[in-house]
């Protein structure tokens, strides 16, 4: 599994970070900081901050 | 009207297993679709969707793709908006264009805009809402209102540098378009009927701070007003005055779409009445997802049911309404454990980004715990109080890594 994120689009929402900590937070200076391949045991929460970004910047490819 | 061209025939899959109807191909039907496959409904799923587009994201319909420059299709707008299809959902079949016009529950069948018939084993209401419009007479031509692709499309040919621009009803909706119409150049009035924007959400310090940050920006605001009169190229207000309008954006918040569940015996007052686990009263194989579900949430300790228009609302219904349909149509009594969503919202509206956790409209006393609610865009933090009950948080322009503690010091003293 492999998370992919459209950082020309991500507008720093946050909300990834919200639904699946354990994958993305975001820096202190307001960038995001992710994990780009999670392991497979981390496939929900990975969907769950897809879902959960206000602009659907992350895709999941396996 | 697209289908899926031959739907694979996939691991785990029944075609002879319950059919399940989603009305409402919006992001609430796609996450119903969705979560029904991951709570492990095997049968024949079909979603049903009245606009010709697959599910796409509206939050950039009054944004994004509202300022997008140039000539733009309403086919290239659907494309930059549109949610990605899971594989998980490559066997649903998607029948757009296509309205169900109602539903007869006893029989477990859907009447369709064209005549046709389709039986169900189990329905899933996904209609969303629809802009309330203005309640006056006059031309048509120059009334929007913002719900559909195909309305951010009309209404993007209108906001032409310079047009006067009038915004009825100072909502999140009303308050993002007027930001966006000044940003493109349009001299922008918003007219709303209470005493600030957002009043009813923020209260009234964090709303008159919002309304000077937007008026600073050169967008006039007609408070305690409304509009009585429409005619070509101006309104009236209540107060007698006249106010020039190229362009009249109706953004009077919304009503639920559940006329096509009328004559079932279900409680429609104001959406879909459910159960917590959002299974409708008064009828077996129905669950409600989106803006539609009225359910009470325990979360705000009074039992009272509510729908709840904000973004996150349909991934969070999807799930539970999906574990509820699946557990009801495999003849088990749903799972009774609470269902408690935290409700979320964003709003971006001129270089301010608006960020709540819970339910701040239930306030009955807002406390300012950072920054100063004349200058929110130095960022400000609010938090809304109930009795003694921590009932919201709203954030203005604060640091994206404050997000998620601020959502769970939320949580935590909820």
């Amino acid at each position: 599994m492999q998370i992919v994120v459209d950082l020309s689009i991500c507008q720093d929402h946050g909300q990834c970070a919200i639904a699946a900590p354990e994958i993305f937070h975001m820096d202190d200076e307001g960038h995001l900081v992710y994990t780009a391949e999670p392991g497979a045991a981390l496939r929900e929460a990975a969907e769950d901050a897809a879902d959960a970004c206000p602009v659907q910047a992350i895709t999941i490819e396996d | 009207m697209r289908r899926n061209p031959d739907p694979p025939s996939r691991p785990g899959r029944d075609p002879d297993g319950p059919r399940v109807a989603v009305v409402g191909a919006s992001l609430a039907g796609l996450r119903a679709a969705e979560q029904l496959r991951a709570a492990g409904h095997a049968g024949p799923i079909t979603v049903y969707g009245d606009e010709p587009y697959l599910p796409y994201n509206r939050p950039p319909l009054s944004k994004d793709l509202l300022a997008a420059p140039g000539a733009v299709t309403p086919a290239e707008l659907h494309e930059r908006a549109a949610f990605r299809l899971r594989a998980r959902v490559a066997d649903v079949e998607f029948r757009l264009g296509t309205a169900v016009t109602r539903a007869d529950l006893e029989r477990a069948e859907l009447t369709l805009d064209g005549g046709e018939t389709v039986r169900f084993d189990g329905l899933v209401a996904a209609t969303g809402l629809r802009p309330r419009r203005l309640a006056v007479a006059g031309p048509a031509n120059n009334r929007f209102a913002l719900r559909t692709l195909d309305d951010c499309a009309a209404l993007r040919d209108a906001l032409r540098p310079d047009a006067r621009v009038v915004v009825a009803g100072a909502g999140f909706v009303g308050c993002e378009v007027a930001a966006t119409a000044r940003a493109l150049g349009c001299r922008v009035t918003v007219v709303e009927p209470a005493a600030e924007p957002l009043l009813a959400v923020l209260g009234e310090a964090l709303a008159a701070g919002v309304r000077r940050h937007h008026e600073n920006a050169g967008i006039a605001f007609r408070t305690g007003r409304c509009v009585t009169a429409v005619r070509a190229g101006a309104v009236t207000l209540d107060d007698g005055t006249d106010l020039a309008a190229d362009v009249l954006v109706e953004a009077l918040g919304s009503l639920p779409n559940t006329e096509w569940l009328a004559g079932n015996g279900l409680d429609l007052t104001d959406g879909v009445r459910c159960a917590n686990t959002l299974q409708a009263y008064g009828a077996g194989n129905l669950v409600a997802v989106g803006d539609v579900a009225r359910f009470p949430n325990p979360r705000t300790g009074d039992g009272v049911p509510r729908r709840v228009e904000h973004w996150s609302m349909p991934a969070d219904t999807a799930r539970r309404a999906a574990a509820t349909l699946t557990d009801l149509l495999a003849g088990r009594a749903p799972d009774p454990t609470p269902f408690r969503p935290v409700p979320s919202f964003w709003s971006d509206q001129g270089g301010l980004r608006l960020q709540s956790f819970g339910a701040p409209a239930l306030a009955g006393a807002v406390r300012i715990a950072e920054g100063d609610p004349d200058r929110p865009a130095d960022g400000l933090l609010a938090t809304y109080h109930r009795g003694s009950a921590h009932v919201g948080t709203v954030a203005i322009n604060l640091p994206p890594s404050r997000q998620a503690p601020l959502r769970a010091a939320f949580t935590a003293a909820a």
